[in-house]
């Protein structure tokens, strides 16, 4: 391992100290197939988050990215070892998580004020009060003329925002989000990078977002996690020292931005071409 | 690098232009509307008058195949002396009745069970297999084991239009549950919604269309429960009205409550289709509808 001295910063793993936001302390899971074998998606996997800290990952397709988030969550639960949210073990979906998904997980039959007010109405807020903070959250996200919208009727760089919106109402001091501005242009999801992060500073949330875009993950970031090819393990760490506010247009032409990238990106090559390759093999 | 703007007299003449064709593409829309209606008409006209002809020159036996003027006759009569068993408004009530309990309480039935096994993978793997079995059964027997069982009032032809209802109902819940997109329920669940509130606000709306679609389909087999239950055995009803009147031997007489069942359907479909455009407003509209 070398050690670099310039801003990406290369961080050996250590064991998760107690205070972290997030902690994922040597976790293995496995699959049981449908023909009653066992799969492996991702094998002793550390991973920190500090409190307030944005960490993102990034590897090959398949590799257990979008797994990991849903071990957070709870919905998914390690074979060996123990995930650890705001210190206490996760047991149940936590109230202090909020999610935004790869696929478009908006209710189709529920209008966009109808949408974000979701969070607090399921958590017994009243009616009155969960509406006025659902119009503050709409028009925060610029869609204030499409309370009555229904999502088909929306674009899709409108419909994350109302996803956005409703995950944030809640005001999760964990933010996780799988891919979520893939599907977006590049105009676009530069507008929602930059919105993320004004919220990520207001709200002073700790963030994991999983993303295959190597740029995204260093623009956003504190911390970069490069993960293997499947079974998905932590291959390396890098802290990204770029100071912040961060302006997304601009960020991509900054000379240590390109460095920093350049770095990371030898690191994950490997890794994709492995996982490509391997996808090609085994066809999945 | 210079940037390239239409002038106004541009705009101007293709504002015009697109005008125009807007209207000629209007009219034409209109013309074929109402080409297709004539259509239409003309086909019904053209079938009945060859009906009519062919049984007034006995290239058709009217004895065998009535006729439309006939069939008129028949329905008039009903309507202004009544019928055997009564007047017809009674006989259309009571059918309509028993079609209508039988169908409110196998949707019911129907839509309580799809959810229920829908949300339970045991409970589903455990009765799959006797769901299967019952719905292989032909079920218009049953019309006979019900009038034995519950004799020949109106409780045999529910319980008949019940079942004719109920597989279908079930069938399309328990898909439209299966169906509802786990990422959207991942999303209720981590926003903070319990079990009960999955359910009623992600399950029951994602399963509604197909529910719906059930819906339609299975007023058709209610009513045909209610007929045939009566037909088997009863005191009043349209299923008694055709059943007499093949008794008799009256082929203008059976075509008469056929009709008059027919326009029951569809006016009863007309509703459902009210209904349902109105539970699926947030649905989008299909590309051939749009802008329509
Ligand atoms: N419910 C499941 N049952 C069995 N295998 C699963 C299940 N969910 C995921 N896997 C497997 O686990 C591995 C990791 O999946 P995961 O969805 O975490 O990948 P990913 O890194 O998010 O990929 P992508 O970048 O394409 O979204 C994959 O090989 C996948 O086939
Ligand atoms: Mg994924």
């Amino acid at each position: 391992m070398q050690l670099q001295p310039m801003a990406a910063e290369r961080l050996s793993q250590a064991a998760p100290p107690a205070n972290a936001a997030i902690a994922i302390d040597d976790v293995t899971l496995r699959f049981v197939t449908p023909d009653g074998h066992m799969m492996t998606a991702i094998r002793d996997f550390t991973m920190t988050v500090a409190h307030g800290e944005f960490a993102c990952v990034v590897g090959p397709t398949g590799c257990g990215k979008s797994t990991t988030l849903n071990l957070v969550t709870g919905l998914l639960r390690p074979t060996t070892g123990a995930v650890r949210v705001m210190g206490n073990p996760v047991t149940d979906i936590s109230r202090d998580i909020g999610f935004v998904f790869q696929a478009d997980a908006l209710f189709p039959w529920r209008s966009v004020i109808d949408n974000v007010a979701a969070g607090p109405l399921y958590r017994g807020t009243p009616k009155a009060e969960a509406y006025e903070r659902a119009r503050d959250w709409i028009g925060r996200v610029g869609l204030g003329r499409f309370e009555k919208h229904y999502p088909h009727q929306l674009s899709g760089g409108m419909r994350k925002r109302v996803a956005l919106a409703q995950t944030f109402i809640n005001q999760p001091k964990i933010l996780l989000m799988d891919e979520p501005f893939s599907a977006l242009d590049m105009q676009t999801r530069t507008a929602m990078q930059d919105e993320l992060l004004g919220l990520w500073s207001e709200q002073k949330s700790s963030v994991v977002f999983v993303t295959h875009d190597l740029e995204e993950a260093v623009a956003l970031a504190d911390k970069v996690y490069v993960l293997t090819a499947g079974p998905g393990t932590v291959k390396s760490v890098y802290r990204i020292d770029l100071p912040r506010p961060r302006v997304m247009a601009d960020i991509r032409y900054d000379p240590k931005f390109v460095e920093i990238a350049k770095v990371i990106w030898n690191d994950l090559r490997e890794e994709v071409q492995l996982g490509q390759s391997r996808t090609l093999q085994t066809g999945h | 690098m210079t940037a390239i703007s239409p002038t106004a007299d541009h705009a101007a003449v293709r504002d015009a232009s697109i005008a125009i064709a807007e209207s000629r593409a209007r009219a034409r829309l209109r013309h074929r509307h109402a080409m297709v209606i004539g259509l239409r008409l003309a086909i019904l006209i053209v079938f009945l008058g060859l009906w009519e002809l062919g049984a007034d020159y006995n290239f058709i036996d009217p004895f065998f195949f009535a006729s439309p003027s006939g069939i008129w006759q028949q329905i008039w009569s009903w309507i202004t002396e009544g019928t055997s068993q009564g007047p017809l408004w009674l006989q259309i009530y009571v059918t309509l009745e028993e079609t209508f309990l039988g169908f409110v309480i196998g949707a019911l039935g129907g839509i309580a069970a799809g959810i229920i096994l829908g949300r339970n993978r045991l409970l589903a793997d455990v009765f799959s297999i006797y769901i299967k079995i019952a719905n292989s059964v032909p079920r218009v027997v049953l019309g006979s084991v019900f009038i034995i069982a519950l004799g020949l009032g109106m409780a045999s032809k529910v319980a008949l239009a019940v079942v004719m209802v109920f597989f279908v109902v079930f069938a399309n819940a328990f898909q439209g549950v299966r169906e509802a997109d786990r990422a959207m329920i991942a999303n209720a669940q981590i926003l903070g919604a319990s079990p009960f509130q999955i359910t009623t606000s992600v399950i029951i709306p994602s399963a509604m269309s197909w529910i719906l679609a059930s819906l339609h389909v299975s007023f058709g087999f209610a009513l045909v429960g209610a007929v045939v239950g009566e037909f088997l055995g009863a005191k009043q009803g349209m299923g008694l009205l055709i059943s007499t009147a093949q008794g008799a031997f009256n082929a203008n007489g059976v075509f008469a409550a056929m009709i008059i069942l027919a326009v029951m359907a569809l006016v009863v479909e007309f509703i459902i289709t009210r209904f349902e455009n109105y539970l699926v407003k947030w649905r989008p509209a299909p590309f051939n509808e749009q802008g329509a």
